[in-house]
């Protein structure tokens, strides 16, 4: 649905359809003299309707925004039908048309006519341009870790350098890799093992600062080694788990990572412990409508991600994440 | 060289990379500002049970903890008689430092540096603790535990085994299963501070929620009978004033006392 008080979009109805009248006057003329007094001719029963059509999309426009796009279409059409009646029976009634209801059923068509194709030339012209409006969006969302993670990690390999410096070395050299990937240019499916290779680097990074309190249960099985899945999918997921589920407490905690395939579908689980009353500002929900968003821009209606905080029978609570993916080993 | 004599250190961080990290600077400063490192703990509350009977100058407090955040432990600190002098030392937290900068209270950021180590604890020296009302500004949420300070100790109690909240003349007292504590408090700001948890049975009087088993008639003889609160883990009855027996009534009804 075209944003109606847009300035562009505006010029564009008007100049398509004049374009149009163009087009039916020449239609409508017997030779190409006739052509200008035939379009001024029509041109007088064109632009009132016209601006008047515009006037009242322009003032509707946020609500026509909120219906359903085939709805808004309807209702796009009927208004302009409607509205060419209207103005054509005021028009006979202040005597400047003979009028009958065929002349009224004609301009009615015509108008709705000429709405359909505006409608339509504007719903293929957004399709044309969503790839890269889809585009920017993936490139602005594609998640950035946490400035927390950053300098909490670089102060643990420091803590390192001096006692065991090859322990040191290796979590630099995951450190960099990690942000090689978070700085890659994220657009294309990777292969899930790349994925899952970079969540086990983040994870050693966690581990290290916070020892025996991060536990970590990966269950891969049956699944092929070509799925492809979109960057950086799972690793916000488990910077979330590691933030709201072992971090908040001193007792050791375990988060639990599943992989498995049912049939064209790829099942990832994910579970952390959490804790109930946890004032979080809107944090974890950020990550999740990001992710959730992403998975629409690269699958549509094909990828579901839910999630649920469950109760333990031992009392505690356990937060967990599914992701339905179709299982595509082709680039899309 | 400095006189004086070496400033005792306290360092409060969950994360073990950071605590030794933290103990490597202060070891390579020790020459320029004498220092030792006299306790660590890994948690608010660990740090009040670890100061206990140590005479501490400094605190270096990382301000994210499970159990209890540093903010919450400087409050607690802060009832002290002689609380130790307190630097933040924080990975990443824009509003955190926003706001110690608009309170002029000390932090450091990770990965901390010697020389800021040093100036840092240079300061520490003259300057004196935040005010508790700056640092309860600092943490919007509830704290997890209330302190009140009995023979020149602090002591901790944790929310969840507080069963009611009574206000006498100029005292609140904190009652528990196991024992009473008198708290240096008023009664509305714990209403406020944890309307959540607790509901007000009278005047004078808060109740832990969940700690409501039920309600009974009193059977005095005298005037119009009185309803009473059956409380879990204590044998004592609360009494709910008239004019709060309807609110309490409806929150019972809601939650099947």
């Amino acid at each position: 649905m075209p944003d109606f008080r847009n300035f562009g979009v505006m010029l564009r109805v008007l100049l398509g359809v004049n374009a149009l009248a163009l087009a039916a006057a020449l239609v409508h003329s017997n030779g190409i003299a006739d052509w200008v007094p035939r379009y001024v001719d029509m041109a007088a029963w064109v632009q009132p309707l016209l601006l008047l059509n515009l006037a009242l999309l322009a003032l509707l426009g946020k609500g026509l925004r909120r219906l359903p796009a085939g709805l808004g279409q309807i209702f796009i059409i009927v208004l302009a039908a409607g509205s060419a009646a209207l103005l054509l029976d005021f028009w006979r009634f202040m005597g400047f048309d003979e009028g009958s209801w065929q002349r009224l059923l004609r301009a009615s068509l015509l108008s709705g006519a000429t709405a359909a194709t505006l409608l339509l030339y504007f719903s293929l012209r957004a399709k044309a341009f969503s790839p890269a409006l889809a585009e920017a969006r993936l490139q602005a969302l594609t998640a950035r870790i946490r400035p927390h993670f950053l300098f909490n990690s670089l102060n643990a390999v420091l803590s390192l350098i001096r006692s065991e410096p090859r322990r040191a070395e290796t979590a630099i050299e995951e450190l960099a890799d990690l942000f090689r990937a978070l700085m890659r240019d994220q657009r294309d499916l990777l292969p899930l093992a790349d994925e899952i290779a970079l969540c086990r680097q983040y994870l050693n990074l966690e581990k290290l600062r916070l020892g025996e309190r991060l536990n970590v249960v990966w269950q891969v099985s049956a699944v092929p080694a070509d799925v492809k899945v979109p960057p950086l999918m799972l690793q916000p997921l488990l910077e979330n788990a590691v933030y709201y589920g072992i971090e908040p407490s001193s007792e050791p905690g375990t988060i639990r990572i599943a992989f498995a395939r049912k049939g064209k579908e790829l099942h990832i689980g994910l579970s952390n412990p959490c804790y109930g009353g946890t004032n979080v500002p809107g944090g974890n929900h950020m990550a999740l409508a990001n992710i959730r968003e992403r998975l629409t821009l690269y699958y549509d209606l094909e990828a579901r991600l839910e999630t649920k905080e469950v109760a333990l029978k031992d009392g505690r609570h356990e937060y967990r994440v599914r992701i339905v993916l179709p299982c595509r080993s082709e680039k899309i | 060289m400095n006189t004086s004599p070496a400033l005792s250190v306290m360092i409060v961080d969950d994360e073990t990379p950071a605590r030794t990290r933290l103990r490597d600077l202060l070891a390579d400063i020790a020459g320029e500002l004498p220092n030792v490192v006299v306790a660590e703990a890994s948690n608010g509350v660990m740090a009040i049970a670890a100061i206990d009977g140590l005479a501490v100058d400094v605190a270096l407090v990382d301000i994210r903890m499970p159990e209890m955040d540093g903010i919450e432990l400087a409050r607690h600190l802060a009832q002290l008689e002689q609380p130790p002098a307190l630097i933040f030392v924080t990975a990443y937290d824009s509003h955190a430092v926003e706001a110690f900068e608009v309170n002029a209270i000390d932090y450091l950021v990770k990965p901390v540096r010697a020389q800021r180590l040093v100036a840092a604890l240079r300061r520490a020296r003259q300057s004196r603790p935040p005010a508790p009302q700056v640092l309860a500004q600092l943490s919007p949420g509830a704290r997890s535990h209330l302190s009140c300070h009995e023979r020149g100790r602090l002591l901790l109690i944790s929310l969840a085994d507080i069963v009611y909240l009574r206000a006498d003349l100029k005292y609140v007292t904190a009652r528990t299963a196991a024992r009473e504590y008198l708290l240096d408090e008023s009664l509305t700001h714990l209403e406020e501070e944890f309307a959540t948890r607790f509901i007000r049975l009278h005047r004078s009087v808060l109740v832990a929620r969940d700690a409501i088993v039920g309600f009974e008639r009193s059977t005095t003889d005298d005037a119009e009978a009185q309803w009473q609160a059956l409380l879990r883990g204590i044998a004592e009855r609360l009494p709910v004033s008239r004019r709060q027996w309807p609110l309490v009534k409806s929150y019972a009804r809601q939650s099947n006392v």
